[in-house]
């Protein structure tokens, strides 16, 4: 059973394995277990955030949209252990792959915190969390006027956050983004495709108002007391995906795309989890409020915008569209070549050298050429496997199974080898510390490194937070 | 009866009979007839096709067929043209050819899709077939450039070499040279898959000059454009051409000589290549536009007004692949100049980007499919679709055989009425009653799966991806569809109850794939002891599925019928559901 499943527009957990992350059924249950139970094997022993979002990353959401992203704030905000800077030096990093479209939604987000009830127990700190979405209401009101921050007090997160939107006045982050996105951004409308403005916004505040007392059951208490409209998009949906699988309230599931935004669906997929669970109210609601008012936003939308219609929350999902891979190879080489003609920077085969300490070779990976960690991880596998073999069997989980991601990363990480890169900052980092497509963006070298002389080398949000602060 | 039909035609006459039959089903239905046709028939087999590597053994093909010289053989799932099966699944050519070499040495052709062949595969190749003549290797991975050049060194009557979209470890243009000087049989190649930087100009010039009966030559981008003129002029008789690299510099004379040079090309029917296009010089091949039935410019960024003005002198275009730069625009275009085109392809040129870049909508092919009579076959990516656009499609172009869409974005409803696309799929399915291939994308209920069940009685492969609601949905399917053989689903919530209420028809079919849906290990493993000529793989590269629960979903599942029994060359993360796993489970 998968502790999170996406698919493309909801996210859904499972109660047990959330109950499992929160510590309700049993304080001892670290995220260690929870995430054995999606069988990547011996993650670092003490749960991070790294871990954590790589986890969340690359086995299901590998991309990020507002409904991804919003889930993943959601659940980690929901995690006692970990503190809000931690998290939102992390989302930094989402940030700047977010598309403006994303950002509109979080502006959203943002006007609807201002609602008192989002105060209540929230420390200063948490609201100052969720301000990183006040740096994209700045922004979208900067588009035609000053920015308007006063209905919210946390300019301060504001400021680091813009560093990351585009159109920002920030000439360091402005220029990394311009090359993220091919420098096409600043072109582009800022909120070409605004969802319903009821939507999904409340998801995320209403359960960071859950979310600070840090428990499971209240999170569903403020479910079911939340009435109204504006709850129509409520996106922490509660239902019963369990054994039966006709049963009507999955009917609603994932069927309004662009809108369905941060629905989050906690399924209580194992039995004894579902008394807590109050499936009725919010299913309804998914199924009927949301289609009349999105539809009619959606529309208004593509007319007012017709060259992009495209859904808002622009959901990747993993291997779509289905290019065959050769295509995908051929044309990323191909559109380099195109943009050079006509002198702009382009995606393009992105050779790295990797070395690792005590090899006598180097060998050269197209970062391109792969998607996912784990698929690099085995491609340098096969290349240094007369060296991490030897690793492989002093570790003790040899054998027949191959080197899976997790596995590298353990042998990596447990054993005496770490993989380390080179970031296009010159910092050395370890791998596997952003999200992969971040990672490609920034990966300059790569080296399979004594782990005795990586100490040190501190997990890239971390660092970077601090360079900022 | 018996009597009279034994002795009504001698062996050697009903093998000439036979050897007129060509299709592969109506030989499987003679074979059938009684013990007699079926000894003749099997006897005087030339030609193979195998669609799975793994639902027979090669000694079992031996056995039943001595005297074969061609063989087709497929290995992996089609999804894994998407990287959606994990790297080292399977589908590995060697004991195969071994078994081969000893039982055919007059063994003349080999094609293969989607296959794992190494150099030493083609080294054996090379040095046992005797009389040598095709190798297609179409998908396949594994081999370089050095298992090429044993083949071009030995395999003196090679006709055809073919490896369309295979990933060969290019380690340089050298093997080239190795096709003898003597050698002079090619009548087809196609290298255009090939990565490297570099190849033999001078051998591929020299090889090409002696094979007077090449007519069919696709090569790589590393062949750059002042060249072509030259091997085409060497080459006039060339039905099938691919260029190399086209772009340079815009110099006159190397395009009057480019242009020339296609002029003189009189047979020319089908174009490729194009890789980094200069539209400045596409106007050389204007002169032989006329008369091409294929034009290949999927890997050719060339925006819509170029490609309009290259379409108006295509006439006789049957075949047309091209990147999404064609816009809607290209496609009225495309509608009111190509009226034979039979085939369509529209490929996306930023499939993973966020934002649309181009304007193509279902507008674009709705003209073609009401310009076009006889256009068969659709491959279309877009971003929007609507169910109005598809039921125009499907009333004005029922004799569409092949339909596959593809909205880039999953479970996108029709942008007009935000409904799903339940209807127009369904109209597709209703209208075009010889729809053998279709895949479907957008947001989609059960309904069109009940649609496809009642309507889609010839459809033979369908792609599912983020659709459907319930397991009634994949019953509708594998309950309705009387000749579908291939079925691949993803994302969609199907699982326990419509795969073992329709586990007999799974043995007629050649095989199902499954990835994230909601088919529990357990119901895998009663299906792989129920249901003996079915191998149920289950794949999940995150460990073993027993570890879990039998309820608990797998992560990819494919199920294909064998006479072979289960595999023995699975890798560590697939698992047989067979009997023994049952015992070892228990």
């Amino acid at each position: 059973m998968s502790v999170i499943e996406f698919d493309g527009h909801n996210i859904t957990v499972s109660v047990k394995d959330v109950e499992a992350i929160l510590g309700l059924k049993n304080e001892s249950v670290d995220i260690h277990e929870v995430v054995s139970k999606e069988n990547v094997k011996e993650l670092d022993a003490n749960y991070n955030l790294n871990s954590f979002v790589n986890h969340v990353q690359i086995n299901r959401f590998r991309t990020f949209s507002p409904a991804n992203l919003k889930a993943v704030i959601g659940l980690l905000l929901l995690v006692p252990s970990l503190t809000l800077r931690r998290i939102r030096s992390y989302l930094e990093k989402f940030w700047v792959l977010m598309s403006p479209p994303l950002l509109g939604v979080e502006e959203e987000v943002q006007s609807n915190v201002s609602s008192p009830s989002v105060d209540c127990g929230l420390g200063l700190k948490e609201r100052n969390y969720l301000g990183l979405s006040d740096c994209s209401s700045v922004d979208s009101s900067g588009v035609s006027s000053l920015p308007d921050n006063n209905k919210n007090n946390l300019n301060l997160k504001a400021t680091e956050l813009r560093l990351g939107l585009p159109g920002s006045q920030s000439p360091a982050r402005e220029t990394e983004l311009c090359l993220l996105n091919s420098g096409k951004l600043d072109e582009k409308p800022l909120f070409p495709l605004l969802p319903s403005k009821d939507g999904i916004c409340p998801s995320s505040q209403k359960n960071v108002v859950a979310g600070n007392k840090r428990g499971f059951s209240d999170t569903m208490d403020g479910f079911s007391e939340v009435k109204g409209y504006a709850y129509a998009e409520k996106s922490w949906m509660f239902h019963d995906a369990g054994s039966d699988s006709e049963s009507p309230q999955t009917v609603g599931h994932g069927k309004y795309p662009g809108n369905s935004g941060a629905n989050v669906i906690l399924s209580a997929r194992s039995p004894g989890a579902q008394a807590s669970v109050k499936k009725d109210e919010p299913a309804n609601v998914l199924q009927k409020q949301p289609h009349a008012t999105n539809g009619i936003n959606l529309k208004q939308t593509d007319i007012s915008n017709n060259k992009s219609s495209a859904p808002a929350a622009k959901a990747q999902v993993v291997g779509w569209p289905p290019v065959r891979s050769f295509r995908t190879k051929t044309l990323a080489t191909s559109s380099k070549n195109n943009d050079e003609v006509d002198g702009k920077p382009g995606p393009a085969a992105l050779f790295v050298k990797v070395s690792m300490d005590g090899a006598p070779y180097l060998r050269k990976v197209d970062l391109t050429t792969y998607s996912t960690y784990r698929e690099l991880s085995s491609a340098l596998e096969k290349m240094f496997s007369c060296f991490t073999l030897g690793q492989c069997g002093s570790h003790g989980a040899a054998g027949k199974e191959i080197l899976s991601q997790s596995k590298l990363k353990d042998l990596l990480h447990g054993s005496e080898y770490v993989l380390t890169y080179k970031d296009k900052d010159g910092d050395w980092m370890l791998v596997g510390d952003v999200p992969w497509e971040m990672f490609v963006e920034t990966c300059k070298r790569l080296k399979i490194m004594k782990s005795s002389d990586a100490i040190g080398l501190a997990p890239r949000a971390t660092e970077k937070s601090k360079v900022i602060n | 009866m018996q009597k009279k039909m034994e002795c009504s035609l001698p062996d050697e006459v009903l093998e000439h009979v036979f050897s007129f039959i060509r299709s592969d089903k109506d030989r499987n239905a003679a074979s059938v007839v009684c013990k007699s046709w079926y000894e003749i028939e099997r006897w005087c087999r030339r030609r193979l096709f195998i669609g799975n590597c793994y639902a027979v053994s090669p000694r079992m093909v031996i056995r039943r067929f001595p005297e074969v010289r061609s063989i087709e053989l497929k290995g992996k799932p089609h999804f894994a043209d998407y990287n959606w099966v994990p790297d080292g699944w399977g589908g590995y050519v060697l004991p195969w050819i071994v078994e081969m070499v000893g039982a055919y040495p007059w063994l003349e052709e080999i094609r293969l899709k989607r296959m794992v062949v190494t150099d030493e595969c083609l080294e054996l190749i090379a040095k046992s077939f005797k009389n040598f003549k095709v190798l297609v290797l179409f998908s396949c991975e594994g081999f370089s450039t050095d298992g090429l050049a044993a083949i071009a060194a030995s395999c003196k009557n090679l006709r055809e070499l073919d490896l369309q979209e295979s990933d060969v470890d290019d380690l340089g243009g050298h093997w080239l040279s190795h096709f003898p000087e003597t050698y002079t049989s090619l009548v087809s190649l196609n290298i255009s898959c090939l990565g490297s930087d570099e190849v033999s100009l001078s051998a591929l010039e020299r090889l090409v000059g002696r094979c007077t009966n090449l007519r069919t030559l696709r090569l790589n981008r590393a062949v750059p454009l002042d060249k072509i003129a030259y091997i085409l002029r060497r080459a006039p008789q060339l039905v099938d051409f691919g260029t190399g690299t086209y772009s340079a510099d815009l110099q006159t004379d190397v395009f009057s000589s480019l242009a020339g040079a296609f002029y003189s090309c009189k047979e020319l029917r089908s174009l490729s290549g194009f890789w980094d296009v200069v539209p400045a010089y596409l106007p050389a091949i204007y002169p032989v536009c006329s008369r091409l039935t294929s034009l290949n410019l999927s890997y050719a960024a060339i925006q819509s007004p170029d490609l309009i003005k290259l379409l108006r002198h295509c006439p006789s275009l049957q075949r047309l692949l091209v990147l999404d730069y064609i816009e809607d625009s290209g496609l009225e275009a495309l509608s009111s100049s190509c009226m034979d085109l039979q085939e369509l392809r529209v490929f996306p040129s930023d499939p993973f980007g966020v934002e649309r870049n181009v304007s193509l909508t279902e507008q674009g092919l709705v003209s073609v499919c009401l310009a076009c009579p006889k256009l068969q076959s659709v491959l279309y990516f877009c971003r929007q679709m609507s169910n109005a656009a598809l039921v125009t499609i499907a009333q004005n172009r029922p004799n569409l055989t092949r339909f596959r869409l593809c909205i880039m974005e999953p479970r996108t409803a029709d942008y007009l009425t935000l409904e799903p696309l339940d209807v127009g799929f369904g109209a597709i399915v209703e209208h075009c009653k010889d729809l053998r291939r279709l895949s479907l994308s957008g947001l989609l209920t059960d309904r069109v799966f009940e649609y496809i069940g009642r309507y889609a009685k010839k459809l033979e492969m369908l792609s599912v991806a983020f659709a459907g609601e319930s397991d009634l949905g994949l019953h509708y399917v594998l309950s309705g569809c009387e000749s579908l053989r291939k079925l691949e689903v993803r994302d969609s919530p199907f699982g326990d109850k419509a795969l073992l209420a329709n586990s007999a028809k799974l043995e007629t079919m050649r095989s199902l794939w499954m990835s994230s849906c909601s088919v529990s290990f357990g119901t895998c493993k009663l299906l792989g002891q129920k249901m003996p000529r079915l191998n149920v793989e289950v794949i999940d590269e995150s460990g073993p599925p027993d570890s879990r629960p039998d309820i608990c979903p797998v992560d990819k599942l494919y199920i294909y019928r064998s006479v072979a029994g289960p595999r023995f060359d699975m890798p560590p993360f697939v698992w047989t559901m067979d009997e023994d796993y049952a015992l070892r489970d228990s």
